[in-house]
């Protein structure tokens, strides 16, 4: 039955909500044309205006939510993003893994913050959600799923399937729901996905807080006011959009195969440059709340900042990167309405700043060499030359569109290597940082000359160059680039520990975040230098792996034999099986005990699953697969010298989405290092496996013979009564042949080679067992003489091709992350307390 | 001169830098016979080409080789001169690759064979596609 009512309300809520924004947005503007403070008769219309809108659009996410775990597959979105054999914990994931529902989550998270922005302002209220309901009904256009003519207006979530899909089957059938879905990606089914997303939504939805700040404060030309209600959301900006930046790192390090945590991608750049350009912004307007300069400056970059995530939301959304990113975007036709959305708050901040600029206050005077202002803002400086080369390059496809429409031809692509080209620029800046970030503290808490200057610079230089030359010797680090990044890195810290022990002692703990962060930014950057500089892989190999490798490929790939021990640095690495994931059994279970089913999701067990000798599935049960795409490599890795052995289980994933297969890694995370393999290679064992000619075995029930130099048992026949290649008629006779091998381990293996009589004919389905790399086939049964005529084919032993690469420090990345986290909590605290007390003093 | 003229001058240099640094070291999109030429020349710097796969009268692609595991590919692509050249790509066979309608191929010559370090597709719009 089709379930049309949840579909109808929901788009009868999108509308409301998109009409609602529009009026709260013209019932703020005129509360502040009113000048209203807090009660009035417009500001309550707007409010209550916004209010239904917020309420509208949770709704709506609640019903598109709704729709997903109901399975109900006759809408769209719900068809192309979610399946019945999706795990719970995904259908969440599901939510936001199309562009409609990431546009709502970006939504209701703006929705939530307008309400709390309603809740603590008073004369902020009517012109900062002016802009807030404005961007809202931006944001409401794009599901809103309006079509007039040739006009489309947004992409609703809650569209029917057969509204979108021109299907045959909807001309037999209207009413025709499919049975499945498609499926959320295989790849995304992992928790960084129910995580991530919502994260850097957060992120997004929050930078326009100060962005509305900004507006209001250039509109009712109350030029410094707005500074500091918007500081602490700007920094709880950052810090959440930081988070959201880096756990796609991570996310990207741990599930997937290239390596590394950043790959300079156009989509990861797209929101690297607002955040510098955010952070750029804090920093001028912390000296803005001190010395009141750069108030400019801090206009410029607040707006900047939002700007940019428009920006980027149009590169990454409109499909205009389309031959210039791995990652594929498909353009749902708003690519228009995407451009409307950016030129229209770009032309919005045009206009508010230009109408009043000669009037914000600025001051003549140059700052001092020895002042904070001078420091901090060529720090903000460098910030934002940092974020302008990256969005050069990240902009060549916008270039060459743009030259296109003046009919030129343009043919400049992004340079090829990203990495190296990138990179190149990125360290100098990021050196010069931490260097500024350590001595801007020391201009923060005291007025400088030269001579004090050189007084509290004397211990931090001295003990970073300790430190350093330390870390030189026992880490061997020769190349200059990286001496300087360490060198900074250290200083850095070195300097911020200094502030942070002297805030300490002088019990002012509310002022630390700063040197917090810096600390983190600067454990951050050598953690970066170590794990990137420094990885290199173990896995080393004179063999040529494949031809068509080049030849560092093949020199660092190593071939591991089934059980047959490798030599990596210090550890002999044995590949010992493959395995799967089955619901209910604890862990992961041997490939080769389990019969395939006609359901890739189903298996039966065929050897009894033995674990700590508790038996947990018999032969014949039938164990569901959650991810039957997944197989595990359980490849075990022992330290030569003491004899310690850990584990790793790189997995392999066969995605049909994504094009093939897809190793992710296992990564042994020490506290110096990390060890990240991945299988490289997979040996197919189908037809395409070279096997030796057939061997002819005659045997009797109980004879024992060699296949392959393994001992073979032949227990005997055994009638069966379905298999799962074919139907059996009343007539059909189906046989399966019982023979156990053992292999190393005392393991032993059961194969059984199907013989099947269906309709006077003769049907074999033979039996492989990779472990044993060897394959059986039920040839003939001999009724004469009791016996059996087994053939068996023989190959080359399972393999795998492991890559294992060592990456030092890592955890100095990880650890430096959240300590740059903690220390824009503790700035985020110290200033909204700041906030909260001018507040209920009257003075906002 | 005054310190904010210095700081203005030196910002202009390091974004004039990093422009002419990316212009230099930006790729280009050229023909197979161009790519081939610079690696005659010994230029090695990888390149974009723009083409589509080889298709037959009927519209089937012709020559799409994924190798025996399934990790590599080589395929028949026809650039925009109809230049036709043999792409080796050392990665799985991207899903979309046969269905797309445009193929974009990042890397540079070895030898005769054209060797893909990325490619990347256009397909063609995700619904008309998806129709079971």
């Amino acid at each position: 039955m089709m379930h049309e009512t949840p579909g109808q309300v929901g788009h009868l809520l999108i509308i409301i909500s998109f009409i609602t924004s529009l009026v709260a947005a013209i019932g703020y503007f005129m509360a502040t044309h009113k000048k209203e403070i807090g009660k009035g008769s417009w500001t309550s219309f707007a409010r209550g205006a916004f209010v239904i809108h917020g309420l509208s659009m949770l709704s709506v996410a609640g019903i598109l939510f709704f729709l997903i775990a109901n399975h109900y597959f006759e809408y769209h979105y719900v068809w192309s993003h979610s399946s019945l054999n999706l795990a719970k914990e995904y259908i969440i994931a599901c939510f936001w893994e199309g562009q409609e529902g990431s546009f709502m989550t970006w939504a209701v998270w703006q929705a939530l913050l307008g309400f709390v922005i309603i809740k603590t302002n008073k004369k902020w209220e009517a012109p900062v959600m002016t802009v807030f309901a404005t961007v809202q009904a931006f944001l409401a256009s794009m599901i809103l799923g309006v079509v007039f003519g040739d006009l489309k207006i947004g992409s609703s979530p809650l569209l029917l399937r057969s509204d979108v899909i021109k299907d045959a089957i909807y001309l037999i059938n209207p009413d025709y729901i499919p049975a499945d879905g498609t499926g959320l990606n295989p790849l995304l089914q992992n928790y960084w996905m129910v995580i991530h997303p919502p994260v850097l939504f957060l992120g997004f939805a929050t930078t326009l807080i100060p962005f509305s700040y900004a507006i209001a404060g250039l509109w009712t030309r109350k030029y410094k006011a707005w500074i500091r209600p918007a500081l602490p959301w700007a920094i709880f900006s950052a810090m959440v959009l930081g988070v959201g930046i880096l756990m796609g790192g991570y996310w990207a390090y741990e599930t997937l195969n290239f390596e590394g945590f950043w790959n300079w991608d156009p989509v990861e750049n797209a929101v690297y440059v607002p955040w510098l350009v955010l952070v750029a912004g804090i920093h001028t307007m912390i000296t803005f709340k001190k010395s009141a300069t750069a108030l400019k400056t801090s206009i410029i970059l607040v707006i900047s900042a939002f700007i940019l995530i428009l920006y980027s939301t149009f590169l990454t959304r409109s499909g205009i990167l389309g031959s210039a990113s791995v990652h594929s975007f498909t353009d749902l036709g708003l690519s228009g309405q995407l451009l409307i959305y950016l030129l229209f708050f770009l032309a919005v901040s045009l206009f508010f700043a230009a109408r009043v600029w000669k009037e914000i206050p600025a001051s003549d005077k140059e700052a001092s060499v020895y002042s904070r202002e001078f420091w901090i803002f060529i720090g903000a400086l460098t910030l934002c030359l940092m974020a302008f080369q990256v969005i050069v390059p990240t902009s060549i496809p916008v270039f060459n569109q743009i030259k296109q429409w003046f009919g030129g031809i343009s043919n400049i692509a992004v340079p090829a290597d990203q990495m190296r080209y990138y990179s190149k620029f990125q360290v100098w800046f990021a050196i010069s940082l931490a260097l500024l970030s350590g001595t801007g503290q020391f201009f923060f808490w005291n007025k400088m000359d030269k001579k004090k200057l050189r007084d509290a610079l004397s211990m931090p230089v001295m003990l970073s160059l300790v430190i350093s030359a330390i870390i030189f010797l026992v880490a061997k680090i020769f190349n200059p680039v990286y001496i300087a990044v360490l060198l900074a890195g250290i200083y850095s810290i070195t300097a911020n520990a200094h502030i942070l022990i002297r805030l300490l002692k002088a019990k002012k703990h509310k002022l630390t975040g700063g040197a917090i962060a810096h600390t983190g930014i600067a454990m951050m950057l050598i953690g970066i230098m170590f794990a990137e500089g420094y990885s290199h892989p173990i896995s080393l190999s004179t063999m040529t792996v494949r031809h068509v490798w080049s030849d560092e490929q093949n020199a660092t790939n190593a071939v591991l034999f089934l059980n047959e021990p490798y030599r990596m640095e210090q550890y002999e690495v044995t590949y010992r099986q493959e395995l799967v994931r089955a619901k209910g059994l604890d862990g992961l279970v041997k490939k080769a005990f389990l019969h395939d089913t006609n359901d890739p999701y189903y298996k039966v067990v065929k050897q009894e699953i033995v674990n700590n000798n508790i038996t947990l599935a018999l032969p014949g049960d039938t164990l569901y697969l959650p991810n039957p795409e997944n197989a595990y490599y359980q490849v075990e890795f022992k330290h030569v010298e003491n004899g310690r052995k850990f584990t790793l289980y790189p997995r392999v994933q066969v995605n049909e989405q994504m094009g093939g297969i897809l190793p992710s890694p296992d990564i042994k995370r020490l506290w110096n290092r990390d060890l990240y393999s991945h299988v490289t290679v997979l040996p197919v064992f189908n037809e395409e496996v070279e096997w030796s000619e057939v061997e002819m075995k005659e045997v009797s029930k109980g004879d024992r013979f060699f296949v392959n130099d393994y001992v073979a048992t032949f227990n005997g026949l055994e009638r069966v009564k379905a298999v799962n290649f074919a139907e059996l008629g009343a007539n059909d006779v189906a046989v399966k042949a019982h023979i156990e091998v053992m292999a190393e381990n005392g393991q032993t293996y059961l194969a059984q080679p199907v013989f099947l009589i269906k309709g006077g004919r003769v049907a074999k389905q033979p039996d492989v067992i990779r472990e044993v790399a060897s394959r059986f086939s039920l040839e003939a049964i001999n009724p004469e003489t009791g016996s059996v005529t087994l053939g068996v084919n023989t190959t080359q032993k399972d393999f795998i091709v492991l890559k294992a690469i060592v990456k030092p420090y890592i955890n100095v990345l990880w650890i430096g992350t959240l300590v740059m986290v903690a220390g824009f909590l503790v700035a985020t605290r110290r200033r909204y307390i700041e906030f909260k007390q001018m507040r209920d003093r009257g003075v906002e | 001169m005054k310190k904010s003229s210095i700081i203005g001058l030196v910002v202009i240099a390091i974004a004039v830098a990093i422009i002419i640094s990316t212009s230099a070291d930006a790729s280009a999109y050229v023909t197979f016979a161009t790519a081939k030429e610079m690696a005659e020349k010994g230029q090695t710097k990888m390149i974009h080409v723009v083409g589509k796969l080889k298709r037959t009268r009927e519209g089937k692609p012709t020559g799409v080789q994924p190798a025996a595991d399934k990790l590599s590919v080589s395929f028949l692509m026809v650039d925009e001169d109809q230049r036709e050249q043999q792409v080796f790509l050392n990665e799985p066979m991207p899903a979309d690759l046969l269905m797309s309608e445009q193929v974009v191929v990042i890397g540079s010559y070895k030898g005769d064979v054209f060797v893909a370090d990325r490619v990347l597709l256009k397909c063609p719009s995700k619904y008309e596609e998806k129709g079971t």
